[in-house]
């Protein structure tokens, strides 16, 4: 690089503007924390002071822990978004390889359908949906949403793999193929290992807005014992408006596995999109 | 080879996903539309044709609010365009900048709100904005500006804006993070023989790396386009279901919700509600098709 792009100037600029707006960004969940962890009194009096020996108090934490909700809504959370994401990677990643892999009648056409879906959002169809969860009475079941999610998260996923998979190289399968390796074989002991980063860069994609989404546990699982942990804490503001304690450590609560689940998988979010995943 | 025999593993890799999607998702599409055309009377239903769309954009009762959470979801969408993607982009060009240091820690400290749901970055806000906890009033006083304070989340002029900024500042990290990839797979070259030519600086953002990004930048409005045009989460968790102040924060999401689901004294109605969701349809249907035929297939003359 030359001299003339970054005057110690603009480095400053850049710095101050970046700083300013990360303080911005983290300030909302800052402030959740820091408050979750003060008594009341001072949750109201020093709303923007770090707890200290003075003000800490885990009264919060410890009426959420005794609630045991909490527990039941994000073992909930954790099974819709594995098994989500587990039938979207495999479906999806089966539909790619038949896509990139076989020549047949209406490839494209099949291609295209599948990728309908990504433009257009699966809440559209709510009424419809909710309807036939009732008939089949899957209503109030952790399958409603399974379903659900898998369904809306497959066409980005075939769309992202197909273009993935063709990437594999033919005399690789070719060789396999001459081997006497059955085409199912090819795929899961061949392909599957290989396009493990492209697997990995959907899941993430569609892990966050699983985890966070609000509208289908509303309507398709409201019940207490299907409620997830973004539904719990929504109604647990409301039940609880009261306790500020209880609701900053819950809502605190709720940030941790996200933030780790994020944590684990920010290299693969970046290594995704920089290799093209969703151009 | 493979020619005479039925190729039975393509439709065993295929049938699963074509499966779960066609009944999950496109039956109920058109299910939906379908049920608009029908109305509940007297426990029995009814084919009434185009009445449904004809009471929601006609009749009063309805019509004002459709019309209300139309406008009100077009301005929240200007909002996320004039705030959220020139932020993003901004953000993205300074970390991409080669010489940056600490970019991978901006760009994750940036990003965390956009993984967190908006059931609490919502409630953090209304917190901060409220006037009876009041961080923001004792900010604003701090600094000798006091008088500016408003309880901008619970005034009918300002909510819908207010909300539309939380929404953009939370959702900031996705043209951030978009832009930041299509920025670093600009080859080299390019902003070399830019440099030779004495463009730099700002001036190689504007001339170069922008007609370079342009896709993504189409890539992004669409995105915000129909991630806007069926949000719901943000205004549903700080506002409720009405929409409050007196629905002025009232978007397609949170009508198309009262409207199939009811609220205190109205009943829910699926017919209705199956009514707004094609009104949904159609609207983002045009805006993909005008992406897709209008703006994309222009935008791909840029493209190396």
């Amino acid at each position: 690089m030359n001299q003339a792009r970054t005057s110690p100037f603009n480095a400053m600029a850049m710095h101050g503007a970046l700083i300013l707006y990360t303080l911005i960004a983290l300030f909302p969940v800052f402030i959740i924390l820091i408050n979750s962890f003060k008594s009341r009194k001072f949750i109201f009096r020093e709303p923007l002071a770090l707890p200290n020996a003075e003000s800490f108090s885990m009264i919060g934490y410890q009426t959420v822990m005794k609630q045991g909700d909490f527990f039941l809504y994000f073992q909930n959370s954790m099974i819709v978004t594995v098994a989500s994401l587990f039938f979207i990677l495999l479906f999806g990643a089966m539909a790619a390889f038949a896509l990139s892999e076989y020549r047949f009648r209406g490839n494209m056409i099949l291609g295209l359908y599948l990728a309908l879906g990504i433009m257009v959002p699966i809440r559209i169809g709510t009424v419809a949906i909710l309807e036939m969860m009732v008939s089949t009475g899957l209503v109030n079941t952790l399958w409603a949403l399974i379903l659900v999610y898998t369904a809306q998260g497959l066409p980005l996923a075939v769309f992202i793999l197909t273009e993935f998979m063709r990437q594999v190289s033919d005399d690789l399968k070719n060789a396999a193929r001459v081997d006497g390796l059955s085409e199912y074989t090819i795929f899961f002991r061949l392909v599957l290992p290989l396009v493990r980063p492209a697997l990995a860069t959907v899941a993430v994609f569609n892990m966050i807005p699983i985890w966070n989404d609000l509208w289908f546990p509303l309507i398709l699982a409201p019940a207490e014992e299907t409620k997830t942990l973004t539904l719990g804490s929504q109604v647990f503001i409301g039940q609880f408006v009261t306790d500020w304690n209880a609701v900053l450590s819950a809502l605190s609560m709720a940030i941790l596995p996200v933030l780790i689940l994020y944590v684990i998988f920010s290299r693969q979010l970046i290594r995704g999109l920089t290799s093209g995943a969703v151009k | 080879m493979k020619r005479p025999r039925i190729r039975w593993h393509i439709a065993v890799f295929l049938a699963p996903a074509v499966l779960v999607y066609t009944t999950i998702m496109i039956l109920p599409l058109f299910n939906t539309l379908h049920l608009a055309l029908y109305s509940r009377i007297d426990q029995e239903r009814i084919f009434v044709g185009l009445q449904n769309f004809m009471t929601l954009f006609g009749e009063p009762v309805w019509a004002d609010q459709f019309w209300n959470a139309l406008g009100n979801n077009v301005w929240f969408f200007v909002i996320h365009m004039l705030v959220q993607n020139p932020i993003g982009i901004a953000l993205a060009a300074m970390l991409s900048h080669p010489k940056l240091r600490f970019a991978a820690l901006y760009r994750s400290a940036i990003f965390i709100p956009t993984i967190l749901s908006f059931v609490i970055v919502g409630f953090a806000w209304k917190l901060i904005l409220s006037p009876i906890w009041g961080i923001a009033p004792t900010m604003f006083g701090s600094v000798g500006l006091g008088f500016l304070y408003q309880p901008w989340l619970g005034k009918e002029e300002y909510a819908l804006t207010s909300l539309s900024l939380i929404s953009s500042g939370q959702f900031v990290g996705i043209p951030m993070m978009l832009i930041y990839a299509a920025l670093l797979t600009i080859p080299e070259e390019i902003l070399e023989a830019g440099e030779i030519d004495g463009i730099t600086g700002l001036n190689a953002f504007w001339k170069i790396k922008l007609p370079l990004i342009l896709p993504s930048i189409g890539i992004i409005s669409i995105l915000t386009f129909v991630g806007n045009f069926n949000a719901f989460d943000l205004i549903y968790a700080s506002q409720g279901a009405l929409a409050g102040p007196n629905f002025s924060t009232d978007i397609l999401g949170t009508f198309f919700y009262r409207t199939f689901f009811g609220f205190q004294l109205q009943l829910g109605d699926p017919h209705m509600g199956a009514a707004v969701a094609s009104a949904m349809f159609a609207i983002i249907l045009v805006g993909v098709c005008v992406y897709l035929f209008g703006i994309q297939t222009r935008l791909r003359r840029y493209q190396l």
